[in-house]
């Protein structure tokens, strides 16, 4: 990692339970971006994400942002929280956002913006991580079905059923009663996803659902996540390009230019 | 100070081994919250012996007591008028259940989904922890949430349990059942002290409480200054001891911790500069040593200024009408104060509304933090119209609901963080 001694140029990093991305920022736009999974070692995963990387500043955000200030004091590092990042960077990939969903490995934040695109209200799950990206992979894996394929999977479902538990451990005892009983697994999928969409679109309900609605995180890449969704809400969800992306954006943003006004 | 007392826990019939553990355990958290803290003021000392005397020196206070005759009686709510039992020449000492202790216990007979403040208690009890407990001759219990209701039922198997029954309503009938309640209680303090209490021994008494009451009201105005000059946690902290501590020394410990503050606040000094983010708490209580989250919040850069809670402005906004010259009219007296309590088991309870908004504008606060403890109903629901008032009147407030484990503290920090940059 070389730091310059440029002030126009800053990183953002989000330091997630399941991935790590890393962008560099300067006023003209983009320059890096880059991912890799948190594994067991995040420090040592960021330490390999920033080889040869050219920034200045660093902004580090997401559950390991204070390990990442701690572990790398040679450099300027600041941090804020992925609720701020989060809001940062779905204006920069959107910018009339007016909702923030973000699904990440083992959280799920909802985020409503004032018009100048403060945070207006927030709300997080609480500490169980039931209806998160890891519900999806804990499921996925139950069903021997690769993560990446998940939501196509269930997109196949020929019949919706409920499944009720959002407890990992309970859905997959009503899955494995349900196989049981003849269902086929991508109805089964199916009704994992439905309760993951329905338990987002409750907490989105709480803050206020405004559009334009920016999806993020890693669970935005499923397709039956967002299919449901909008089918749930009865609007346009928006899904950017690189949807992992937008928290170190956000983070990278905030060096940039500070908090919004 | 281990060692010294081990004679006395003993015959308190404590499990000495896991009590030492318990006090080790406190200690190091202590030290990590308390005493970690930069500029302090001289008169926390006080406190910080208090604490660390916490099942010592107190207790063998109690003890003395004890042997001269005198009564000691437990409590767990700030509805049970204290005057009646200093009238009686008892003691009275707010109880343990702050800590994560004794769950497994405690849940041997009460469902999971108890919350932590009640799971706490009867955990204390069962696994013969707290020498506050063992050291009464009455627990009073009340009537103020199904948990804490039917959880005396089970306490009483255990220890001398008497449950004052709390209106949930403030109609003329629900005056009329509490002043009830008040005379039943004198009589059954009356009973198991052995003393009359006359109109002279119950002025004497509210005199005191109103002294104590009066000075946490001083505490509350200084510490509003900006910048800030004592933490929300020392406040806390000041708060708790009010429980348990003699109401005498205490007083006049507070008065000098205040005497210093004033001139903290005429000089301008302050634990923390002063565009620190101004929070104040409200909802359920945070008994010793729930310092949990005060803790995230002023490592988060906010600090907190204001306590609406049991343990906190709940027990010292309203004093009782010293001017009674009558017994019946200072029973009166003490009903009516008591009745003034803004306790989420009431139904409506627009007053504790209007005091949460009153109490931000005053402290001039950026937001306020709903603290309840998860499976507690009453406050819980009310945080919806909390959040509503306090939104009407432009203040933010974000709510957090927890237990007494640390389990969910990088979440609740990452919570607190984004709600104090909001308020920037």
């Amino acid at each position: 990692m070389k730091s310059v001694l440029n002030h126009d140029t800053v990183a953002g990093i989000d330091i997630g339970s399941r991935s790590i991305e890393l962008v560099v920022l300067n006023p003209d736009g983009l320059l890096h971006r880059s991912k890799t999974s948190t594994a067991f070692d995040p420090v040592g995963q960021c330490r390999r994400l920033m080889d040869g990387v050219i920034g200045g500043r660093f902004i580090a955000t997401g559950y390991g942002r204070r390990l990442f200030a701690e572990s790398f004091r040679d450099i300027e590092v600041s941090v804020i929280t992925e609720i701020q990042a989060y809001a940062l960077g779905a204006r920069f990939v959107c910018p009339e956002a007016m909702t923030v969903l973000d699904i990440g490995g083992q959280d799920t934040k909802v985020i409503s913006l004032s018009g100048a695109g403060k945070v207006r209200k927030f709300e997080m799950n609480d500490r169980c991580a039931a209806g998160t990206g890891k519900f999806l992979e804990f499921m996925a894996t139950a069903l021997q079905v690769p993560l990446e394929s998940f939501g196509d999977f269930a997109l196949r479902s020929d019949h919706r059923i409920r499944i009720n538990s959002m407890c990992a451990v309970f859905a997959e005892s009503e899955a494995t009663s349900l196989m049981a009983g003849g269902e086929s697994p991508e109805n089964i999928a199916m009704g994992l996803h439905m309760g993951i969409v329905q338990r987002t679109a409750a907490m989105l309900k709480r803050v206020g659902v405004s559009a334009p609605l920016v999806f993020a995180g890693g669970v935005a890449h499923n397709p039956c996540v967002v299919k449901l969704l909008e089918e749930e809400l009865g609007q346009a969800v928006m899904v950017p390009e690189d949807p992992d992306m937008v928290g170190a954006i956000g983070a990278a943003l905030y060096g940039l230019n500070g908090r919004v006004p | 100070m281990a060692g010294s007392y081990d004679e006395m826990w003993e015959k308190l019939n404590l499990d000495v081994e896991a009590h030492t553990g318990l006090l080790e355990v406190l200690g190091k958290f202590y030290g990590d919250i308390y005493m970690s803290q930069q500029g302090r003021l001289r008169g926390m000392e006080y406190l910080d012996f208090v604490l660390s005397e916490v099942h010592g020196l107190r207790i063998k206070e109690l003890q003395d007591a004890k042997a001269q005759g005198k009564k000691v009686f437990g409590t767990f709510c700030v509805f049970v008028p204290e005057e009646i039992v200093l009238a009686a020449g008892g003691v009275q000492v707010g109880l343990c259940a702050g800590a994560e202790i004794g769950t497994s216990e405690a849940e041997k007979v009460l469902p999971r989904n108890t919350c932590a403040l009640i799971k706490s208690f009867v955990g204390f009890k069962l696994g013969r922890l707290c020498p506050f407990i063992e050291s009464c001759d009455m627990i009073v219990g009340e009537t103020t949430c199904d948990g804490k209701k039917k959880a005396y039922e089970i306490f009483s198997e255990y220890s001398p349990v008497y449950v004052m029954e709390i209106p949930q309503m403030k109609n003329p009938a629900d005056r009329e059942l509490w002043r009830n309640e008040v005379m039943r209680f004198k009589n059954a303090v009356e009973d198991t002290t052995g003393n009359k209490i006359s109109a002279e021994s119950l002025k004497d008494a509210i005199h005191l409480t109103n002294e104590r009451r009066r000075v946490l009201q001083r505490l509350n105005r200084l510490r509003a200054a900006v910048p800030v000059p004592i933490s929300g946690r020392d406040v806390l902290l000041i708060n708790q001891v009010s429980f348990y501590d003699d109401p005498v020394r205490f007083t006049a410990k507070i008065g000098e911790l205040c005497d210093e503050l004033e001139d903290r606040v005429k000089s301008g000094e302050g634990v923390a500069p002063k565009n620190t983010t101004r929070l104040m708490m409200s909802g359920c209580p945070m008994a010793v040593p729930n310092w949990k989250l005060p803790y995230i919040i002023e490592s988060s850069g906010a600090i907190v200024v204001g306590e609406e809670s049991c343990i906190g402005t709940r027990n010292t906004r309203d004093l009782i009408d010293e001017n009674a010259k009558t017994f019946d009219s200072i029973i009166d007296a003490i009903v009516d104060r008591y009745m003034k309590i803004d306790c989420a088991c009431f139904t409506p309870n627009t007053e504790r509304l209007d005091n949460i908004v009153r109490m931000a504008r005053d402290l001039k606060v950026q937001g306020v933090v709903h603290y309840g403890l998860s499976f507690c109903q009453p406050y819980a629901i009310e945080a919806f119209k909390v959040e509503r008032a306090l939104r009407s009147a432009g203040i933010p407030m974000l709510s957090i609901e927890t237990d007494y484990s640390m389990e969910d503290v990088e979440q609740l920090k990452t919570r607190v963080e984004a709600f104090v940059e909001m308020t920037k």
